[in-house]
């Protein structure tokens, strides 16, 4: 379904119509397809000590351009088990915050959408406000309440719950703490925005049939949900996989995400080849969830209202 | 209903307050004298030496300055792209280059934030490489950078608004005679213009915001202030970020509360005058 096209369309010479579109158009070719092709070559190219640090595709030999293409970049990330373990540590990470958010957030979102016009738009604001303010220092607070003389385990010591202070900071229960937290936002509004929708007689009217609250809700209110439920868990699961920020403050030191791994091979080891054959095998990871986001973002773009 | 009710509400009160918890944390220990920071000191607090130590850092005010330049330059340019490229989806139907356009515009906002910072770094070396611009990296290439991630966000907003709007408004002044472009200043232009404000709030505070993008695409001697915070608790907790953090929050806070009301009071006016309209005799 495209959208019709208004007068502003049909009127405006061809010429001003192509400048409009024409102009972010070339903009994102340039600076956002381009670049992916760059990574894409320089990953099949070997590391040297030079500037820029890789290797030219093309090598010249008797005057004839021969491409030089190396797989050995993606080779190694079949090899070496760090690789692996860090790409499937960023994955299950990702999973089970996505999962959080989820739990998290749904309730949330469903007593938004539920309560009052007037309250609804102030809880709305109260949820977002965070989101506008630093993330870098909303996740440096965690520190503060996460480490080990920190306010959690003051006031669990000081409560009497516990004796000894408990290691929460470079743990994976603090990366999930923080990714939720940094998050929580992205998967609330497209819920909020599905929920909010919804019609509520269907749900008196299943109760008029007999059905309990929460049988209504499972039968009723979670399928027409799913949509929402997609589009957050989507909105979270892709950017966590890639995730640096969390787990370089409060993650653990002896397993890295790979968004870690793949800034250390860049700026520590100086391997751009490397660092971009990371890059595109975390992308090719990413492709089917990318795309079915924006599936999901078409239609509900797109979908007469 | 009732009892599941009650599970949403008291979810949504816990959430709020592992929202806000952290938040409160940070204030109040910017308060703090201990250089321990989670100790809180009660004999000499609270103090304002936090706030003291950090008007005399020249390193977080010239990190602090950089970004709001580049933040500044960063939305306006992402706010004129972005309205351009909304008004496209929305409007134009279907025309070639829409479904790129469409996709170009979903990927960046999802896209792991260590995949675009690397990808556009090794787009400027090579262009470096070629043409001999951009001459090394800096506020120009983190501008540029910046730029592209943040349009893409507003012109989500941008889209979603013409979208809820028809597009009989256009039609009536196009059939009064109106030109397309006096359509576009007199119609369209008003009606998503909260949505380009809110698009260039939210840029703004993306690129003031970023961290991760940056250092891929920032040299030496331009360490914008996210770069500066990263380094400093990247060794540990300190107080006059606690401090930093504070005044950051109270202008956010203030910020979005004033853009708030005055989205509400525009939208007031236009229902009042709505009415108005109605009421007239012809």
């Amino acid at each position: 379904m495209t959208p019709p096209a208004s007068p502003l369309a049909r009127a405006r010479s061809s010429s001003g119509r192509r400048l409009i579109a024409g102009i972010p158009i070339a903009w994102l070719l340039a600076l956002f397809l381009v670049p992916f092709l760059i990574v894409l070559k320089i990953s099949l190219s070997e590391v040297r000590l030079a500037v820029p640090p890789y290797a030219p595709l093309l090598q010249w030999r008797h005057g004839i351009p021969l491409p030089a293409l190396h797989l050995s970049n993606y080779a190694f990330l079949f090899t070496d088990p760090l690789y692996a373990s860090s790409y499937l540590y960023s994955l299950k990470v990702a999973a089970v915050s996505t999962a959080c958010c989820l739990a998290i957030g749904y309730p949330m979102a469903y007593a938004i959408a539920r309560s009052g016009a007037a309250s609804r738009s102030v809880l709305l604001m109260a949820v977002v406000l965070p989101f506008w303010t630093s993330l870098l220092l909303r996740v440096y607070a965690w520190i503060g309440l996460l480490k080990n003389n920190g306010v959690i385990n003051n006031v669990l010591l000081a409560l009497g719950v516990i004796h000894e202070p408990l290691t929460l900071l470079q743990t994976d229960f603090a990366v999930y703490i923080g990714i939720v937290y940094s998050y929580l936002p992205f998967m609330i509004l497209p819920l909020y925005a599905n929920l909010e929708k919804h019609d509520v007689t269907l749900l008196e009217a299943a109760a008029d049939l007999g059905a309990t609250p929460f049988r209504a809700f499972l039968r009723v209110t979670l399928p027409q949900s799913l949509p929402g439920i997609a589009s957050g868990g989507l909105l979270v699961f892709i950017p966590a996989v890639g995730e640096y920020v969390v787990p370089s403050l409060l993650g653990r030191t002896d397993q890295l995400m790979i968004g870690r791994v793949l800034s250390d091979e860049f700026f520590e080891n100086r391997d751009w080849p490397l660092a971009s054959a990371v890059a595109i095998l975390m992308l090719l990871l990413l492709v089917v969830p990318i795309t079915l986001l924006q599936r999901l973002e078409k239609r509900s773009l797109e979908a007469p209202s | 209903m009732r009892s599941h009710g009650r599970f949403s509400r008291s979810m949504l009160g816990l959430g709020l307050v592992f929202l806000y918890v952290p938040i409160l944390s940070m204030i109040v220990f910017s308060f703090n004298n201990s250089r321990l920071v989670t100790v809180w000191d009660a004999a000499h607090s609270p103090t304002l030496k936090w706030y003291a130590e950090l008007a005399s850092n020249q390193q977080i005010l010239g990190g602090a300055w950089l970004s709001i330049r580049i933040a500044l330059v960063s939305a306006t340019a992402a706010s004129v792209l972005g309205t351009l490229a909304g008004i496209a989806l929305a409007r134009f139907g279907r025309f070639r280059g829409r479904t790129l356009l469409a996709g170009m515009t979903t990927a960046p906002i999802v896209m792991p934030e260590v995949i675009t910072g690397l990808s556009l770094l090794l787009l400027f070396v090579a262009l470096e490489h070629a043409i001999g611009w951009p001459r090394g990296v800096g506020a120009v290439t983190i501008t540029l950078a910046h730029i592209t991630f943040c349009m893409a966000f507003v012109t989500v907003v941008v889209q979603s608004r013409l979208i809820g709007f028809d597009v009989s408004l256009e039609e009536a002044a196009m059939d009064l005679g109106a030109r397309p472009h006096t359509v576009f200043r007199r119609v369209t232009l008003p009606l998503i213009l909260p949505a380009i404000v809110s698009g260039w709030l939210l840029a703004f505070t993306l690129s003031w915001d970023d961290l991760v993008v940056t250092q891929f695409v920032a040299g030496p001697g331009s360490s914008t202030l996210p770069m500066v915070i990263f380094s400093k608790v990247r060794l540990g907790v300190s107080p006059d970020v606690n401090a930093l953090a504070t005044i950051l929050v109270l202008i956010v806070a203030s910020g979005i509360v004033t853009s708030a009301l005055w989205l509400r009071r525009r939208q007031q006016r236009r229902e009042h005058d709505a009415q108005l309209a109605a009421a007239e005799p012809l």
